[in-house]
């Protein structure tokens, strides 16, 4: 089984995009460049859900706890005990990879609308834990005065430049990591079991295994978005894990079309500008923002990314999206 | 097909929008930069904010020592995050030469840093988050409000000596500024000899209040609730229905019986009591023409909150006259705020403390009906109240910040 490569057409855009990212920065107002940033970060995020979402059809309303996972692990290690950026970011890996390994046992027993319920129950605990362990999170007042990272480099990331090119840095690294998992044997026996769980089985995969490392990449990944996301914003709070992130990465998969990585992080990116440039204009701003939605769902159903493909014909239906 | 662009097209449209924002000349309009909730469950009161702010520029003709004046709204939600990036574009794009804003007081935890790092002065009217003028003072954050404990340092001892209870039961919201209202409540109550029999936290804007309710220990002589915005406008009517309000009177914190809910409340609310910085029901010539002129504008009674931010908008009238109107000059500017003294404010006078907390009148109020409408009586005015009231500075700030387990509840 080869899988096709990008068509040639696609890769330029990507291209044009990747060389727009990377020169763009100076010539950017710095509130564009900071909401550039959330782009990126928020970008992580949603990618790692579509490894849920998109590649094994598990509708998931708990992944911000990840993300509010590794932002606390930088939160609490940064503010109280001078940990440094490589030791923030290893824990906070580890504490969403190890929850997420935790959270599988549980989740993984259902699909469809009770993974949802499932998930999202278990996405509350993390977020009652940040809320009532006072003494560890400040509780609601939250984690602030999170210094940003220093990684021993000659230059500092205090800047809003170089910490937009550490985020890209790492929006990239994650990219990379996850186009590789799902392009691989195994990435492809997770559209498998998204298509026929029992032909899977018959065919002899051990179906539950690749579902319980396809939830586990998708929470460490979430736990990395986390950590960019306290350096990023200098302040964690319970906010950060409430169901309405949970939900908003949802829609950021949606928005973007599922099963695409790139289209989430599009996706991302679209909401991240919606709901701060908007507000800018109207009060309205959450009414626009729900038009947006249900214009999607309506006359883009695979998302921005489908959508893209459909106009621009000749491209072969998405290798993903085609059995396997 | 050409519908399914238009997602694509709105994004594009609006960066291009942003992109070409307005690059002011130096010496033009005096920008002000407010943010607080435009929309979420807090809505109603940030609108009662900023009209506030808007009422009093109205009044100057939008001009501030002999230069316009722009007021720039940016909805923030009440959440911090939201904050925090509103923040970031009212400084780096708008270049916002002093902000007021703000609503929760965990957000004001979480601004202030920043503000900090900009060093563009910010009004805290509302925020009331204690350490912010006691054990993490924030230097470029003015606080032209309270702190969450002033009110209740007074009213915890005048609740044991003049209403004589001895057992109280607390329900309050489970953060920051539920805490120390609670905490100053405890502290001086205990003190004066009565005792805290119960503690109960819901979570912020909590509307269903049945599970808390059907805790309160039956022993008490009254119950004291800190509720704030949407909780406050449900928590009255459930502790009616609960056959509650017949057993233990309610008091609270000053927020329970905002003029900002009173509105919408009906009889269950009579007779609360509650001490706050201000009471539209003040008998005071230029609190009656506030009112008055408030009604006039926007058609309802004015709340502590537009109160608050009418005062900020004249408090930065005041600062900028002094320096000349040399906005751009924020170190001087941020002296200037500091000094403001306001002897006629519609609240009463106000000067700033040497933490740069105001001292002001603490007014114990009652909710009673007058002409059909529900009002706070004040019933006892304790004049020129600092954030420490009678306790020495000093050794006030050596017991921790007011917190869910300080005081402790020693007779739970």
């Amino acid at each position: 089984m080869r899988l096709p490569v990008l068509p040639r057409h696609r890769q330029i855009g990507l291209g044009i995009i990747l060389l727009l990212l990377i020169v763009s920065p100076p010539f950017l107002s710095s509130f564009l460049l900071s909401l550039l940033t959330q782009a990126l970060i928020y970008g992580v995020l949603a990618m790692s859900l579509d490894v849920l979402v998109g590649y094994l059809g598990l509708p998931s309303l708990g992944h911000a706890a990840y993300l509010g996972l590794g932002a606390y692990s930088v939160g609490v290690l940064t503010t109280g005990y001078g940990a440094n950026f490589w030791v923030a970011l290893a824990v906070g890996l580890l504490l969403a990879m190890a929850v997420a390994a935790v959270f599988g046992l549980v989740a993984l027993r259902a699909t469809g609308v009770y993974f949802l319920m499932i998930t999202l129950a278990l996405g509350m605990v993390i977020w009652g834990l940040a809320h009532r362990w006072v003494s560890m999170t400040q509780g609601d007042n939250g984690i602030s005065g999170v210094p940003r990272p220093d990684l021993g480099l000659p230059w500092s990331f205090a800047k809003a430049i170089p910490f937009y090119y550490l985020s890209l840095v790492g929006f990239l690294l994650a990219l990379w990591v996850l186009w590789v998992i799902v392009r691989s044997p195994f990435g492809q026996s997770l559209v498998g079991i998204r298509e026929s769980e029992s032909r899977m089985r018959t065919l002899g995969y051990n179906v539950w295994l690749h579902k319980y490392i396809g939830f586990i990449i998708a929470g460490t990944v979430g736990g990395f978005s986390g950590v960019l996301w306290a350096y990023y914003n200098g302040f964690v709070s319970p906010a950060n894990m409430e169901l309405a992130t949970s939900v908003e990465a949802l829609l950021m998969v949606a928005l973007g079309g599922r099963a695409t990585l790139l289209g989430p992080a599009i996706g991302a990116a679209a909401i991240v500008f919606l709901k701060n440039l908007v507000s800018v204009y109207t009060h309205r701003w959450v009414l626009i923002l729900g038009a947006v939605y249900i214009g999607t769902i309506v006359y883009a159903p695979e998302g921005i990314a489908g959508a893209f493909t459909q106009l621009t014909k000749g491209v072969k239906p998405e290798p993903l999206r085609s059995k396997v | 097909m050409g519908k399914k662009l238009l997602v694509a097209l709105g994004v594009l449209v609006l960066v291009a929008a942003a992109w070409s924002g307005p690059a002011w000349a130096q010496k033009g309009p005096i920008k002000i930069g407010y943010q607080g909730p435009m929309t979420g469950p807090a809505a109603a009161v940030g609108k009662d904010m900023a009209n506030g702010l808007k009422m009093y520029l109205d009044e100057v003709g939008h001009q501030i020592a002999g230069r316009k004046v722009e007021l720039i709204v940016e909805d923030n939600q009440g959440q911090p995050d939201l904050a925090l990036t509103k923040l970031r574009k009212l400084v780096e794009s708008d270049k916002v030469h002093v902000m007021a804003g703000g609503l929760f007081a965990h957000i004001g935890y979480a601004l202030a840093p920043k503000v900090d790092e900009y060093k563009v002065p910010m009004l805290y009217p509302v925020m009331a988050a204690d350490d912010l003028t006691q054990r993490k003072p924030a230097k470029w954050v003015v606080r032209t409000g309270w702190t969450g404990s002033q009110p209740s340092h007074p009213f915890g001892e005048w609740v044991f000596k003049t209403l004589g209870y001895k057992k109280v039961v607390v329900i309050g919201m489970d953060y920051a500024f539920g805490w120390e209202v609670v905490g100053g409540f405890q502290k001086s109550f205990e003190e004066a000899g009565g005792q805290v029999i119960q503690k109960l936290w819901p979570p912020l804007n909590t509307t269903d209040f049945a599970p808390y309710l059907a805790q309160i220990r039956k022993d008490a002589d009254a119950v004291f609730a800190l509720m704030v915005a949407v909780s406050s406008l449900r928590f009255p009517k459930q502790y009616q229905d609960a056959g509650l309000k017949a057993r233990f009177p309610l008091i609270g914190g000053g927020t329970t019986f905002d003029e900002f809910v009173l509105p919408s409340l009906g009889d269950e609310a009579i007779g609360g009591i509650s001490p706050l910085i201000y009471s539209a029901a003040l008998d005071t010539p230029v609190n009656k023409r506030f009112v008055k002129e408030y009604r006039a504008k926007f058609g309802k009674v004015p709340s502590y909150y537009s109160e608050t931010y009418y005062t900020a908008g004249r408090w930065i009238n005041e600062a900028a006259k002094a320096i000349g109107g040399n906005v751009e000059d924020s170190e001087r500017f941020l002296a200037a705020l500091r000094k403001v003294e306001i002897p006629d404010a519609p609240r009463g006078p106000i000067t700033l403390d040497a933490y740069g907390n105001p001292i002001q009148n603490i007014y114990i109020r009652k909710v009673e009906k007058k002409d059909g409408e529900l009002w706070n009586t004040v019933i006892q005015t304790f004049p020129a109240v600092s954030q420490f009231w009678k306790y020495k500075p000093d050794e006030f700030l050596k017991q921790p910040v007011y917190s869910r387990d300080f005081p402790p509840c020693k007779y739970c």
